[in-house]
């Protein structure tokens, strides 16, 4: 329908399309949050816990107060009233509740204890290190094992049938327990806030994945009206989830800024990232399957326990895909929420869906050994063509042939399945495959489009581009709809004074932001050709405006070619209009009552090569094949960086991430990215994506779904797969370690 | 990071009297790295870059004189490093970054500190802190019992078990290099054995120069001529992490039997770990992988690992083992 309403959709939509802020990047114009500087800008530096639990004790700051250029120490001693506590709401999110230098407590290590601004960021760095803190500590909880001392109580949720009965009868059953460390986001752009007050009004230039959210926690804690803050987030060094809500170094600096009366920047350093803003948490999950010998599922569970901090209520719901993934008459996932003291978890890309199949997907694995049958044919014998969890029809779900077309570029009916029985180039190796979901809808967005009098064309919308390509979407789409150039068209996103658009999260921002851009669009060339024929002057004057149209940025009768008419602008020269404007919105799918009684999700499966060198105990990722149904694929060039980005943080998941936090002190002990070990270059797979591209037509008129989470799922239960196949070695705790594969017995022969 | 003085030496006779309690400084990446943690907190700083010791030469007698402030990547692409020192030239292009190496220099990675966490943490050695000897002789070592997987299982103490980080280092005790430094007494030289200290009671005592000297060159000695050498590295990932373990060999081989052979391990010891047991256990020996896995035993039999470092001993074996087959190949 869409497609058909934009003259230009076949040369953009679904093509390869360079992002448009590509040259703002690599050219190093564009400016992230802390690039910006202001006349009387101060610096500020957080001091932070050396302890993980406990309460400040004495807190003296005589000696940094004293110090070169130090403007200002906020502490819990001098801070009563500077904020109001957030209320839990509906509209918005906060990731800490607790206010920063709320009171003496100590929950976690590297919690901010004080604030040192100062003239300079060394002089405030010097300041902030004799800040003398005396702490009365306690032992902080870090246990890694989460059943330990859980008293809570556990959430049942989508139980049908009856497991507990179908496990007891079930001919064969696995029943093993998977861990996922703590994962500690680190995107390029770190966290960082410059606050500027003018009067009452506040403006905070950040790297948020939701300005609207942001805003909207701001002027409730610092207690003032929403209109008065703004939040300009241009552009983002990603996020990864963990800049979906604010964290405390934003208030620091907006209640250090209104203090002082000065701007105030304020970042957050590497080490602060492991500490104070968010990881995925730890989960510890028992997964149950019973199955008939020919390989049949029986029985579901899927029992797990997730880690938050002591205040804040996190769950990473590892079991959200479970009741849908497969076809299974009896099931029920249970839910665990284990306090320790760590700060904050938040989401991380593909909250709860990564490490969950990571648990279900390798059970599925060790059940297909089980059973001696090809984990692919038990997959596809399973595969549900309903949602049983919700008894609904899906949407679009092409799972089957996600596993199809991926056995076929991998080879898989070469595989042999006893572990060690595959050699290439004097190696072993292994071959794994793991299934991908995640959910798709439409949320609100609002935007507006204005055709302006130069040619050039402005969109506008509150949403952001985390690096996902969000600028280029709307871009492609005024192309389509009008012909204009790409670089006639300016795009600006990531501030709260534009209409409101959705949080970068959940994969949900492609598909909300097309229908607004689309009848913002349509809104404005249909104004623009009335105008048209109501402007004196106007080749098309007294013309009826519906046999006009606008293609090549050119007005022009339906039945003639675009060389017949005009530029567009001309139109609005004549008219005398400084532009003509129009705003377009995205109707959730939830109110749609052609969309809402469906089950909407995308589906993929990622096939892992790995290279086993027993001598040196070394492993290595050599392939990666990821085939993916997520509708229709907008941008095709952007879509795959996704997948391939997943795809690379998923082998750091599977081979390298662990936040360790010593028992002792509670702190994130390889806190360094010399320590936390990520995926370099080096160790890099040949990657290779495939869309299946079905449209998703209840989703949004284009039939796109979003990209950006689900490709991180199904990577890490790929790979552990692919190395017990090379190794015999089935590695339950992630990461995968050498110390784990030393253990293998297949040696050189 | 402390306010200090910073002063740009021109000369090696300015850069010894202007150094007081100060710190050299070349390339950087490890002092301004500590620096910013507080670990060093050097009143002063000498900037001995310009001094004229950035120059690789041949010696008469068929070794080769390394300038101090020669950086890694020079050293490692320099064509007689690669010809008949490859296992130094691939020991440094497995350390660290490109852009590290660029700026790293051979004294300097002499002078590389311990990756350790706990020694790295700015309160460590404090009231309230870490217990660090290092830091502060006397406080304990946290690492002892605390996250210890990359610590050293070879020549530690009850007071310190930290890891010697080079991947130069090894190789360049592997080749028996012959340290040369100036100071306020005058030149002397070093063998490379003696250069690093074991921690033993002492553990901030790191290496055997005296107050105020400066390393000015390394020199290598004629290759062993028919010997080839070999450096290999296992780590978790392939790129930019310090060893789990490492290994340096050099050998020559006649009649299928080792004739010559010096071997030193990385990522294991608290210093640079020449393992004469090794070289025992070879030398004369046939060409023959029972022959390698009885020296790879016979280098780890004094291991002494802690609770998470148990799998440095067998992954230590084995990277010994497989160097030791490339080399003899």
């Amino acid at each position: 329908m869409a497609m058909d309403t934009l003259p230009h959709a076949a040369g953009i939509i679904g093509a390869v399309v360079p992002r448009i802020d590509g040259p703002l990047k690599t050219t190093g114009t564009a400016r992230y949050a802390v690039d910006h500087n202001f006349p009387g800008l101060a610096h500020a530096v957080a001091v932070q816990s050396t302890v993980g639990s406990g309460s400040i004790r004495t807190l003296d700051t005589a000696a940094a107060e004293k110090m070169p250029g130090v403007l200002l120490v906020l502490h819990h001693g001098n801070m009563k009233g500077a904020y109001r506590l957030f209320p839990h709401q509906d509209d918005a999110t906060i990731s800490e509740a607790r206010p920063p230098f709320e009171d003496e407590k100590i929950y976690y290590w590297g919690q901010f204890v004080a604030l040192v601004v100062a003239e300079t960021l060394e002089q405030a760095n010097a300041a902030a290190s004799a800040v003398r803190v005396e702490y009365d500590v306690q032992t902080p909880d870090v246990r890694t094992d989460l059943s330990a001392g859980f008293t809570g109580t556990r959430q049942s949720s989508w139980k049908r049938g009856d497991p507990d009965q179908a496990l007891t009868t079930a001919p064969v059953v696995v029943d093993e327990t998977y861990s996922t460390p703590v994962e500690t986001h680190n995107p390029m752009e770190m966290h960082g806030t410059v606050a500027v007050w003018e009067g009452d009004h506040l403006t905070l230039y950040e790297s948020s994945q939701g300005v609207v959210n942001h805003r909207i926690v701001m002027a409730e804690v610092l207690g003032v009206p929403r209109e008065n803050v703004r939040v300009i987030s241009r552009f983002i060094g990603s996020g990864f989830g963990g800049k979906l809500f604010p964290w405390p170094q934003s208030t620091l600096a907006a209640v250090a800024a209104r203090n002082l009366k000065r701007p105030v920047k304020l970042s957050v350093d590497r080490r602060m990232m492991f500490s104070n803003v968010g990881h995925r948490p730890h989960t510890q999950q028992r997964i149950r399957l019973g199955a008939t010998p020919d390989g049949k599922l029986t029985a579901i569970r899927h029992d797990f326990f997730t880690e938050t901090s002591m205040l804040d209520d996190f769950v990473e719901h590892c079991g959200e895909q479970t009741p849908f993934l497969y076809s299974c008459p009896n099931l029920e996932v249970t839910t665990g929420m284990v306090r320790r003291n760590v700060g904050a978890p938040a989401p991380m890309r593909g909250p709860g869906a990564v490490p969950g199949l990571f648990a279900l997907e390798s059970a599925m694995d060790e059940l297909a050994i089980k059973l001696k049958m090809d984990p692919l044919e038990l997959r596809l014998k399973n595969d549900a063509e309903r949602d049983e969890g919700t008894n609904r029809p899906f949407s679009s779900r092409h799972l089957k042939e996600c596993y199809l077309t991926g056995a076929e570029k991998i080879g898989w009916k070469q595989r042999t399945p006893e572990p060690g029985s595959m050699r290439r180039d004097g190696k072993y190796i292994g071959w794994g495959l793991a299934g991908a979901s995640w959910a798709a809808a439409r949320i609100p967005c609002t935007a507006t489009v204005e055709l302006c009098p130069n040619g050039r064309i402005c969109v506008r919308c509150a949403t952001q581009d985390i690096g996902t390509g969000t600028y280029t979407i709307f871009a492609q789409v005024m192309h389509a709809k009008t012909g204009v150039p790409l670089d006639r068209i300016d795009v600006f996103l990531g501030d709260t004074s534009l209409p409101d658009g959705p949080t970068s999260g959940g994969s949900m921002v492609t598909s909300a932001v097309l229908p607004a851009a689309t009848s913002a669009a349509n809104e404005a060339v249909t104004r623009l050709l009335n105008i048209a024929t109501l402007t004196a002057g106007s080749p098309f004057a007294g013309a009826k405006a519906d046999t006009l149209t606008v293609s090549h940025a050119r007005i022009h009768a339906k039945d003639q070619p675009a060389s017949s008419g005009i530029a567009f602008e001309e139109v609005i020269r004549m008219a005398n209009l400084s532009d003509i404007t129009a705003a377009g919105k995205t109707i959730p799918s939830w109110e749609d009552p052609k969309a809402r009684d469906y089950s909407m999700h995308s589906f993929g499966a990622h096939f892992a090569e790995v290279e086993w060198e027993p001598e040196i105990a070394r492993i290595r990722v050599s392939r990666i094949f990821s085939i993916f149904d997520c509708g229709r694929i907008i941008n095709k060039g952007a879509g795959a960086n996704q997948i391939l980005g997943a795809a690379v943080m998923g082998v750091g998941m599977a081979l390298f991430e662990d936040t360790v936090h010593d028992p002792r002190t509670g702190q994130p002990i390889n806190g360094s990215f010399a320590d936390y070990l990520v995926t370099t270059c080096a160790d890099l797979p040949a990657l290779d994506v495939t869309f299946l591209d079905y449209p998703d037509l209840l989703v949004n008129e284009y039939g796109a779904r979003g990209i950006g989470e689900i490709g991180m799922a199904g990577v890490a239960p790929a790979i552990t797969s692919a190395v017990y196949h090379a190794t015999g070695i089935r590695v339950r705790d992630l990461p995968i370690r050498i110390e784990d594969l030393l253990q293998s017995k297949i040696l050189e022969a | 990071m402390q306010t200090f003085n910073y002063v740009k030496a021109t000369n090696i006779d300015k850069a010894l009297t202007g150094l007081g309690s100060g710190k050299f400084i070349a390339g950087g990446t490890t002092l301004v790295d500590l620096m910013k943690l507080d670990v060093e907190r050097p009143s002063t700083l000498v900037d001995i870059n310009v001094l004229a010791l950035d120059k690789i030469e041949k010696l008469p007698d068929g070794g080769l004189r390394i300038g101090a402030l020669v950086r890694n990547s020079d050293l490692a692409w320099n064509a007689d490093v690669q010809k008949s020192y490859a296992v130094l030239s691939q020991a440094l292009l497995s350390g660290a970054s490109p852009q590290l190496r660029n700026m790293a220099t051979t004294g300097g990675n002499l002078m590389q500190r311990t990756r350790c966490a706990y020694f790295r943490e700015p309160s460590a050695g404090t009231p309230g802190g870490y217990g660090c000897n290092k830091r502060t002789p006397g406080t304990g070592c946290a690492a002892m019992d605390g996250f210890n997987r990359t610590h050293a299982i070879l020549g530690t103490s009850d007071h310190c078990i930290a890891t010697h980080p080079s991947d130069m280092c090894v190789a360049m005790a592997a080749l028996e290099a012959v340290i040369h430094v100036e100071g306020p007494k005058g030149k002397r030289t070093i063998a490379f054995a003696d250069f690093h200290k074991l921690p033993g009671d002492t553990p901030q005592v790191e290496n055997a120069l005296e107050p105020g000297e400066l390393i000015t060159y390394v020199d290598l000695p004629k290759p062993v001529e028919g010997a080839r050498s070999v450096y290999l590295k296992l780590r978790d990932r392939a790129s930019y992490e310090f060893a789990l373990a490492s290994a340096a060999v050099v050998s020559k081989v006649e009649g299928g039997h080792i004739r010559y052979v010096r071997v030193a391990l990385g990522g294991v010891g608290t210093k640079p770990w020449r393992s004469h047991e090794a070289e025992a256990a070879l030398n004369g020996k046939p060409v023959h992988a029972a022959t390698f896995r009885a020296a790879a035993e016979a280098a780890l039999a004094a291991a002494k690992p802690r609770s998470d470092n148990a799998f440095k001993v067998e992954l230590a074996k084995r990277c010994l083992t497989r160097t030791l087959k490339l080399a003899t190949a």
